[in-house]
Parts: structure tokens; C-alpha cells; sequence
């Protein structure tokens, strides 16, 4: 990979270069916490705070109309009427700048769900198309963080277009994909020299910073294994308090619900995210709940990630281990620790 | 908490009377703790009391109502939760034991990080009461507790658990730095159109993840909340300022004369929403109203629960 500098200073120029044809999405101070906004002026990067909000919401926002509808009365038979409809695929061209590299890997996982030989989400697909991430490598880690456990790392690229580095004075610039190397062919980029080993060393000290990784690989098989050990999802799930802002912040997390919202004759359908943390989520017709209780809830959230996912994608754990369920959570539920949990226990069984 | 080895004597005692006991335990770092729900004797070595011990205890109560004799540690502002649910008849004091202790605060986590950058980042941190030292990196920064104290505990005037069943330690003496919230005093003198506009921007932000309400100890109705009632569909599944700041009022109205100020709600919020603005105005209207203050007092019934044909505080005409 090719290896390119550029400064501080010109970020910004690059930046408002690129928001001529996209829509240039920045992790910015928003009334105190960091989220993603559309670059705009008077809106400065923050790029020393990891986003509370992920990524993941250039490519599926939490609001995606997939169509609008009009009924229109058939006047010659009042008794019928007739519905015209929209499509609403969307158009505009993005690009995401300074994800973590967890957050950047979270595409991979929609990736295989939306886009595969099988599916084909327009919606998703359209916009994954349309967007391109430049991420930025970490150069510190937070207490939360364990992308290195989930075959991640603080200098991933999975999922992102180009990899910046921060080094003195500005970052490296490494192209990952062949239209991030197209984006490095701006004026604002010079040649890396030896601000490229610079980086290197970066990479490396951010790696030693996480420490050694827990092995998860054994993770699907030990959570199946206390599948139906109720006392143990219980108390797992005693202090969350069930409400799904694990889910929303989440990088990786795609469960969406359809809905008609309409006004008068007219309407849209709306796609909205959803949550397997809600009661709602699972609420039949009948009135039935087959997940009841927030146990049960809390279960298959752990278990798609670490378990149900990774059996049916090749093994690829559907978390990027940037650990905002556990930082945002009004209870401090760990993700991490439920699964070593899981695994002692299933370890523990064993050696009766 | 110096008393701590008496309070667990004071659980372990207490215990084989009980289903759980619901204190606190360390988290997945220094700054933070979870819940701890102690069922036997083992557990009761994990339970810590310090100024992280952010959560209510009495936010759990919900979904142990039914018999379920617990136990429950508390902060004198906790406590408040549990008598206002007293007074509704939505708990019986027989299955309840609480054990109480002189609060000196707890740290908000907001704050903490407005002030050094993430929390994850925060290296230690240290507090005697009367200021807190934290290092991040090659900082060292000491600040005065009451800059990164919770808001509530600026204003307490009920540090010790009300109503417990035991008391551990001595009573705390922490006196209110002043009588009315700050921010919402400030917030006050804005005009009206300034007021909508300072919420339109903080709704926008709302990802109508329900942490507000699902950490509400005073919640009762959660999973069939009208936020997301199907049938009828009170609210659009649109998340936007027009629907998220409808909810938050829907909140708010069912709370008030309910709402003790305990804070979970903002606190639970991962969007850091200053919703606590509207919490404390109408628990300041109810006790100019009716002169009632939620939680305080068991033998009091709720001014939406009773009649009166006079209001002492309200001049009839007649
Ligand atoms: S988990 Fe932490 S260190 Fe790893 S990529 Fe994300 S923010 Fe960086
Ligand atoms: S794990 Fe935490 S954030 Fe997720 S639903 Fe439970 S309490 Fe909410
Ligand atoms: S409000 Fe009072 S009782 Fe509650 S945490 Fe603060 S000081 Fe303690
Ligand atoms: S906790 Fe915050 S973000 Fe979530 S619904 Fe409540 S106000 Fe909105
Ligand atoms: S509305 Fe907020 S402050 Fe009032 S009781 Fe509920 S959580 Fe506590």
C-alpha cells in the first residue's frame, strides 16, 4: 500500500473538496456528545473522541423511507380506489470521515446480510455504493475497547476505503480500496517519506495498548451449550433494564421494522430501526411473546453476535469490539464479560 | 464507605429472609458499577458503595413486585422511589427491607467527560470528598467535587435513605449548595420562542432508544408503553423532532407528581439529553400547586390520587 502524508491544515481543504459531490458525514461536538453530522460551516472534526453514534447510519439510517403512496378514488366506481406509488432508492453520494476502524469493520457485517448471491437490499446496496470510508487509525484506547478480540484491530481496514494515521503534524494517508486510492490523488497529499514508519509505530503502540486478545473462537458452541440454562441468562440479564440503546449505538446491529406512516390519502413507508432488546420486537399477532422476558432478549442479542452470526458467516463474529454497548449502557451490562462467562461455564459442565 | 463491613453484617443477617438484596458491585472499570443482585452469601463480597454507585436500585423493583421479599441498599434520593411507589399501592412494605446510609454524592459521568475527553480514557481518579483528582495521561488534574458531582446532589436535601429498615454509619450532613437547579434557573430566563428552539435542537438528537424511561423507577407501564402501543399507534415509528420530543412530554406528563428527581433518566440517556429540565420544572409546579414533594413522606397520597374540595395552596373562587 501506498503511503501518503497530509496535513492538518489541509484536512479541511480535502474535506470541503470532497463535499462539492458528497455528502461528507463528521464526527462532531453535538450539544456534548460526538456524532456523525454532514460537514458544514462551523462544524469542526472531532477526531480525538470516539462517536457515541456508529457509522453504520450513512448506510442505514434510522429513518429510510423505501416508498411513497397516494390513494386516488376511481370516480367512475367510488367504491375502488386505486394506489399510485414511488420509488424512493436513494441517490446522493457520501462519504464517511473519521470512523474508528471498528467502526469501519461493522460494514462487513451488513455486508454479507444485505448484499449477498442470494439478497440483494436495493436500499443498502445503493448506498453502500454510494459511500466511501476514510478511517482513522487509534492512536490511544478506551477501557472498553476490544476490537482486537473480534479479528479486528486499532489499524483494521476492513470496511473502509482509505486509513489514516495520526503522526506529528498530520496523518498518512493508505488507499485500502481502488477508489480510496483515487481519492489520494488529490493536490492536498504528499508523499508519505518517513512519516510512513512514523505510522507504523503508531499501529504498533496502539496494538500493545489493548494487551493480549481473549479467544472467542470457541464462543458459538459454548453459548449453544447453555442455550437453556435459564438461571444463567437471568443472571446475566438481572441489570439491564431492557431498553436497546446497545442496539441503536451498535455498529453491527441491522434488525430494522417496516411501518405505513400515513397522513390522510397519502403515506410512506418508512424503514425505522429496531431492536431484539424490545418486548415489541417479538410480539405476535395473538398476543404470544415467545421473548417474554428481558433474559430471553439479552440471550439473542449475545448469541447473534457471537454465536447464531458466526455459524452462518463463516465464522466472522458480528461485533467489531468497539465496545459502545457497554460504554453507553445505563447498567454497565458488559458484552464481553457474558461470553467468558458463557465460556467458563460451558468449560465448567465439561469437567463434571 | 467506612461502614461497608457492617452493611454486609447487616445483608448477610438479613438474607435468608430474602429473595435478593440489590446493592452495587464494581463494573468493567474504576469509574464505573453495575448492579449487584445478591442471592446468596458469596455475592455479598462484591458489593461496593461509592460515588460511582450511580444506579437506583429501586429502578429493578418493577419486576419483582408479586411477593418477592428484596432487599435493597440505598442512596437517600433512591429511597424517595420506593416510598412514592408506597404511596401508589404499586408496592407492600412488608416485602420490602432497605438498608440505608449517609449519602456524600455520587459523580456524574457527563461531566467527567466533558471535562477530560472519554471515560474510557481516564486513567484513575480519586475523590476525598472534597475534590477528586484524575489522571489522564500525562495529566494530573484535581477539580471541587461539586463541579463533577450529579446535579441532584447539588441541591439534596435528603442525603440519608428515608424510611429504611437499617441504617449503617453515621448520618451524612452534606447541606444543598443551592436551593433551585441551576441550569433550569438559567434556562428560565430564556424566552419562549428561545426555549423551543434550545429543544428542537436536543430532540433532534433523540434516538428513541427509551433508556429514559426503561431506567425510570417510577415507569410502571414500560413494555406497554403508548410510545410503542401497535394497536392503537399513538406515535410514528419516524424518528424525528416532531415524534421524539412528543414522547419526552408524554413523559413527562405521566410522571408529574410521580417523578422524584432521581435523575435516571437523563442519567440513562446515551445522547447525554438534559431531560432532567423538564423533570424539575413540574416537580416544581406540583409543589407550588399542591404543595407536595414525591417520595418524602409515605403517609402523603399523591395530589393526582386524591380530592380535595380546598387545595391549601390554590385561592377557590367562589
Ligand atoms: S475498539 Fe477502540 S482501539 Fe479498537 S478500533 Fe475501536 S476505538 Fe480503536
Ligand atoms: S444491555 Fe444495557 S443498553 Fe442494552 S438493553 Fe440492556 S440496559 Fe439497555
Ligand atoms: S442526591 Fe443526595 S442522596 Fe442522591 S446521590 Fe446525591 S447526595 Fe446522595
Ligand atoms: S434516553 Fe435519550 S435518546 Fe433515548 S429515548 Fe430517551 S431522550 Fe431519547
Ligand atoms: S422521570 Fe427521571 S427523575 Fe423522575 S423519577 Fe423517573 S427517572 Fe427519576
Amino acid at each position: 500500500m501506498a503511503c501518503k502524508f497530509i496535513s492538518n491544515e489541509d484536512i479541511t481543504l480535502w474535506l470541503e473538496a470532497l463535499a462539492k459531490d458528497h455528502v461528507v458525514f463528521v464526527p462532531v461536538d453535538d450539544c456534548g456528545s460526538v456524532t456523525f453530522r454532514p460537514l458544514a460551516e462551523g462544524r469542526k472534526p472531532v477526531l480525538d473522541r470516539v462517536p457515541v453514534r456508529s457509522p453504520k447510519e450513512a448506510v442505514f439510517p434510522q429513518n429510510e423511507t423505501l416508498l411513497l403512496y397516494k390513494y386516488e378514488k376511481d370516480l367512475e366506481d367510488p367504491e375502488h380506489s386505486t394506489v399510485r406509488i414511488k420509488e424512493t432508492l436513494p441517490k446522493e453520494r457520501a462519504v464517511v470521515f473519521g470512523t474508528r476502524p471498528c467502526g469501519a469493520r461493522g460494514m462487513t457485517v451488513f455486508d454479507r446480510v444485505f448484499d449477498n448471491e442470494r439478497i440483494r437490499d436495493p436500499y443498502y446496496a445503493t448506498r453502500r455504493e454510494n459511500t466511501l470510508f476514510i478511517t482513522l487509525a487509534c492512536n490511544k484506547v478506551e477501557s472498553t475497547c476490544f476490537c482486537h478480540e473480534v479479528g479486528s484491530g486499532p489499524a483494521d481496514t476492513a470496511g473502509s476505503d482509505v486509513l489514516l494515521t495520526p503522526v506529528q503534524g498530520g496523518y498518512t494517508a493508505e488507499a485500502v480500496t481502488e477508489r480510496g486510492g483515487q481519492m489520494l490523488e488529490a493536490s492536498v497529499f504528499a508523499d508519505g517519506g518517513n512519516k510512513c514508519a512514523e505510522a507504523e509505530e503508531v499501529k504498533k503502540a496502539t496494538r500493545e495498548m489493548l494487551g493480549e486478545a481473549h479467544d472467542y473462537s470457541d464462543a458459538p458452541e459454548k453459548l449453544l451449550a447453555v442455550f437453556d440454562d435459564d438461571e444463567f441468562w437471568e443472571e446475566q440479564a438481572a441489570g439491564c433494564i431492557s431498553c436497546g440503546a446497545c442496539t441503536y449505538l451498535c455498529p453491527t446491529c441491522y434488525c430494522f421494522n417496516i411501518t405505513d406512516e400515513a397522513t390522510g390519502t397519502t403515506g410512506k413507508r418508512l424503514r425505522t430501526w429496531d431492536t431484539c432488546m424490545s418486548f415489541q420486537y417479538t410480539l405476535e399477532g395473538s398476543g404470544h411473546n415467545p421473548r417474554s422476558t428481558k433474559a430471553k432478549r439479552l440471550k439473542n442479542r449475545v448469541n447473534h453476535k457471537f454465536s447464531y452470526y458466526p455459524d452462518t458467516y463463516e465464522k466472522n463474529i458480528a461485533c467489531c469490539g468497539c465496545g459502545r454497548c457497554i460504554k453507553s449502557c445505563p447498567a454497565s451490562v458488559d458484552i464481553r464479560a457474558i461470553v467468558k462467562a458463557a465460556q467458563a461455564r460451558g468449560a465448567k459442565k465439561e469437567s463434571k | 464507605m467506612q461502614a461497608l463491613a457492617e452493611l454486609k453484617e447487616q445483608i448477610r443477617q438479613a438474607l435468608p429472609d430474602l429473595d435478593v438484596v440489590i446493592g452495587w458491585q464494581q463494573g468493567f472499570d474504576a469509574l464505573h458499577t453495575r448492579p449487584l443482585f445478591i442471592r446468596s452469601e458469596e455475592d455479598i463480597d462484591k458489593l461496593v458503595v461509592n460515588e460511582f454507585c450511580v444506579v437506583n436500585p429501586a429502578s429493578y423493583l418493577r419486576e419483582l413486585r408479586g411477593g418477592k421479599k428484596v432487599g435493597l441498599v440505598l442512596k437517600g434520593c433512591d429511597s424517595r422511589s420506593v416510598i412514592e411507589l408506597l404511596q401508589e399501592d404499586l408496592l407492600k412494605e412488608e416485602d420490602l427491607t432497605i438498608f440505608g446510609f449517609g449519602c456524600n454524592g455520587i459523580l456524574n459521568h457527563t461531566k467527567l467527560q466533558a471535562r477530560f475527553g472519554e471515560l474510557g480514557f481516564i486513567q484513575s481518579i480519586e475523590n476525598d470528598g472534597a475534590n477528586v483528582t484524575v489522571v489522564v495521561g500525562d495529566n494530573k488534574e484535581t477539580v471541587p467535587f461539586t463541579e463533577l458531582c450529579a446535579d441532584k446532589c447539588l441541591t439534596c436535601v435528603y442525603p440519608n435513605t428515608l424510611q429504611c429498615s437499617h441504617f449503617v454509619g453515621e448520618e451524612s450532613t452534606k447541606k444543598p449548595e443551592s436551593e433551585k437547579n441551576k441550569a433550569l434557573e438559567e434556562f428560565e430566563k430564556l424566552s419562549l420562542e428561545e426555549r423551543f428552539a434550545f429543544w428542537q435542537d436536543q430532540m433532534r438528537r433523540c434516538i428513541r432508544c427509551y433508556a429514559c424511561r426503561n431506567a425510570c423507577p417510577m415507569c410502571v407501564c414500560k413494555d406497554h408503553c403508548i410510545a410503542n402501543s401497535r394497536e392503537p399507534k399513538w406515535l410514528s415509528e419516524e424518528v424525528d423532532v416532531q415524534n421524539n420530543f412528543m414522547f419526552q412530554l408524554i413523559h413527562v406528563m405521566h410522571l408529574t407528581g410521580r417523578c422524584v428527581e432521581c435523575g435516571e433518566c437523563e442519567r440513562a440517556c446515551p445522547m447525554d439529553i438534559p431531560i432532567m429540565l423538564l423533570r424539575r420544572k413540574m416537580a416544581g409546579v406540583i409543589r407550588d400547586v399542591f404543595a407536595y414533594n414525591a417520595g418524602t413522606n409515605a403517609e402523603d397520597t399523591p395530589p393526582l390520587m386524591c380530592f380535595k374540595v380546598e387545595e391549601p395552596t390554590i385561592e377557590e373562587r367562589h
